[in-house]
């Protein structure tokens, strides 16, 4: 069998296990789902993050933008967004199925779209810093949002907003929700795989590995950063839209920008597969959610502790993480080629001093 | 909004009551910020566990208060405390890390941020504490503005501490080692300093700073276990507005951002004060982006 039908069978397995899993497993099709938002973040953190060298420290905050935006559509195609979020939990406001998916449709489409909208505006502030000013700014820009957010009334405060009920079953309903958190994962990973496999691949390397000197060979470093932040955007967008009406209620802190759960599970979770690979995300994506999903409950309290001592453990110890160690132990079967013996002699010494 | 800012111009004692509680807390988020640029300029390593150290200087403070032990007393504790333990993580964490990529260190301090912010819930709960100082509280202008004794005693006692440090800096022989490895540390190296050991001396020395600094915060204002990362933003606001090794900017910096940060409070509420401290993070970073645009530019 060769390589490629390997890869195929490889490819076409994991899409059947995505597609079979909610029903083998039914018991657990919440923990799966967040498993595919998961995997989205670390891919869509990886475009910058691994592949350009730009650590961001506040992607959740298209996340939390792309959520807030398909609220108000959802709400704002049939009632007063003003009136609604003052009468919540007062009133009881009846949607009708139709009106429920029609909003939900233009909503996740509103929500991508303004996500892009707000990545070039961003990227527009922060593509200017370097290297931990950029990840500071962000982090502070994201911060700010949050604040933001949580002092303006028309979307309900700090409060929050509950959103539109599932027109339907529980069963029916996570299924739904679940459909629509696996589509966007396969669809970011499937995207990501063309884009690095051409010449976006190449420029993003190539600003990473020296930003000046990519700069003066012809490639416009700004052009190239803008487009991989938008990209990251678009998804996160749609995967917060998606996100917001699963869990059915959102404010501003905890679940819109949640900064130091989710903004930092991403950069976690592309560390501890491998930043910079295609792969290393989506590895680390499901080792850490399998992790923290089977240990979470049996810490009581220390869990947040543990996350903590896991960050700095993988930070100082293990920074190239699982894809980058494979690499270094199997170049070969990366399609790494080493030049010669004499490289592999002097990494055996190095290694022996 | 509008009404409150109309409210300060008819009530000008109200100005007076916010520059001087300004003053009061900006002078110790400038002794806080020292400390970040001294690690930064010397070892550029960028805690992000700054505001937490602070806390945790708090908090000693608070402890030994409960036990009868003023909290003025228990501001050298703290110091020395918090200079071992800022010590133990330099030996653990920090030198590990030193020579590594830049967002290496802000993730294992944020990640130690973390680890720190959470012990201090686990141990003491998520309520906000004060040290209380029994200290009387002045009123001037027919108690219009107040000022408690305690927050001007903090104001004296940042201002000696900060004197200490600088003084410590320029004249000790350890104070010019630093300086020395901080300009360059292979030649500090083969003029003989250790220059490990200095790096361990000067994280330590700022977690002692940051440790003095969350005391006096104990006494003049609240601590609570996550506020920590409003002190951290708030020193990364000073230090990069005034720049490394800028001491009077730093002062003016911290002063500036403690008036800002009460007069923001008080015009468009308590909910945005916290959005006032990143907002202005945002809005320095900016303005240096411009200014470095342009210098590119003149370097073309």
């Amino acid at each position: 069998m060769s390589l490629s039908q390997q890869k195929f069978l490889l490819y076409a397995g994991l899409l059947l296990a995505g597609i079979l899993a909610p029903f083998v497993f039914p018991n657990f099709t919440f923990q799966i789902t967040v498993l595919w938002v998961m995997i989205l973040f670390a891919l869509t953190w990886d475009i910058l993050g691994g592949q350009m060298g730009y650590n961001s420290l506040g992607n959740i905050f298209f996340f939390g933008a792309g959520m807030y935006v398909c609220a108000i559509v959802q709400i704002g195609l049939y009632y007063d967004v003003a009136q609604y979020t003052v009468s919540s939990g007062a009133v009881k406001v009846e949607f009708t199925p139709e009106q429920y998916f029609t909003g939900l449709f233009l909503g996740i489409i509103a929500a991508a779209l303004s996500s892009v909208v707000f990545a070039i505006i961003f990227g527009w502030v922060v593509f200017g810093l370097r290297g931990p000013y950029f990840a500071i700014g962000t982090l502070g820009f994201t911060l700010a949002a949050g604040e933001l957010v949580g002092a303006w009334e028309y979307v309900g405060g700090g409060g929050g907003i509950a959103l539109p009920i599932f027109p339907g079953e529980p069963d029916d309903r996570a299924l739904f929700f679940y459909t629509l958190s696996f589509i966007p994962a396969i669809c970011t990973f499937a995207f990501l795989r063309w884009l690095y496999s051409g010449r976006f691949g190449l420029a993003a390397n190539a600003i990473r590995d020296d930003e000046e000197k990519a700069e003066g060979m012809g490639i416009h470093t700004m052009r190239y950063k803008t487009t991989g932040w938008a990209i990251a955007a678009f998804f996160l967008g749609i995967s917060g839209a998606v996100f917001g009406n699963m869990i059915g209620f959102i404010e501003p802190l905890e679940v819109a920008f949640p900064t130091v759960t989710f903004g930092i599970f991403m950069v976690i979770m592309c560390l501890l597969g491998g930043k910079g690979t295609l792969w290393g995300p989506v590895v680390g994506a499901t080792l850490f959610h399998a992790f923290k999903e089977v240990t979470w409950t049996y810490l009581l309290g220390w869990q947040w502790v543990a996350l903590g001592a896991l960050i700095i453990i993988l930070v100082v110890f293990f920074q190239q993480g699982i894809m980058g160690w494979a690499q270094d132990k199997w170049p070969e079967r990366f399609g790494i080629i080493v030049e010669g013996a004499d490289t592999a002699d002097a990494a055996d010494q190095k290694a022996a001093q | 909004m509008l009404d409150n800012i109309s409210l300060l111009i008819q009530a000008p004692l109200l100005n007076i009551q916010l520059l001087l509680d300004g003053l009061f807390i900006g002078a110790i988020f400038a002794l806080a910020a020292y400390g970040l640029a001294l690690v930064w300029g010397v070892m550029n390593v960028k805690n992000l566990a700054q505001g937490d150290f602070v806390m945790m200087g708090g908090y000693i403070a608070w402890l030994l208060s409960t036990y009868g032990i003023h909290p003025i007393f228990g501001l050298p504790v703290a110091m020395v405390i918090m200079f071992g333990f800022g010590w133990l993580i330099y030996i653990t964490i920090i030198c590990r890390i030193i020579n590594r990529d830049l967002f290496t260190s802000l993730l294992a301090t944020f990640g130690l941020a973390l680890v720190i912010a959470q012990l201090l819930n686990l141990a003491f709960g998520p309520e906000v504490r004060v040290a209380i100082s029994g200290f009387a509280i002045n009123s001037f202008f027919d108690g219009m503005v107040t000022v408690a004794n305690i927050k001007f005693i903090g104001l004296v006692l940042a201002a000696i501490l900060a004197a200490m440090v600088i003084s410590f800096m320029k004249l000790s022989r350890m104070g010019q080692a630093i300086r020395a490895t901080a300009q360059d540390p292979r030649a500090a190296k083969v003029m003989g300093i250790d220059t490990e050991r200095i790096y361990a001396f000067t994280f330590a020395l700022n977690a002692a700073i940051c440790g003095a600094a969350g005391a006096l915060i104990s006494m003049i204002w609240v601590i609570q276990p996550f506020f920590g990362i409003a002190y951290s933003i708030r020193s990364f606001v000073i230090v990069t507005a005034a720049g490394l090794g800028n001491l009077p900017g730093v002062i003016i910096a911290g002063l500036g951002l403690g008036g800002a940060e009460l007069y923001a409070g008080f015009v468009f509420g308590a909910e945005l004060q916290q959005f006032t401290v990143v907002g202005l993070l945002v809005v320095v970073l900016v303005v240096r982006q411009i200014q470095q645009r342009k210098h590119r530019q003149a370097v073309q």
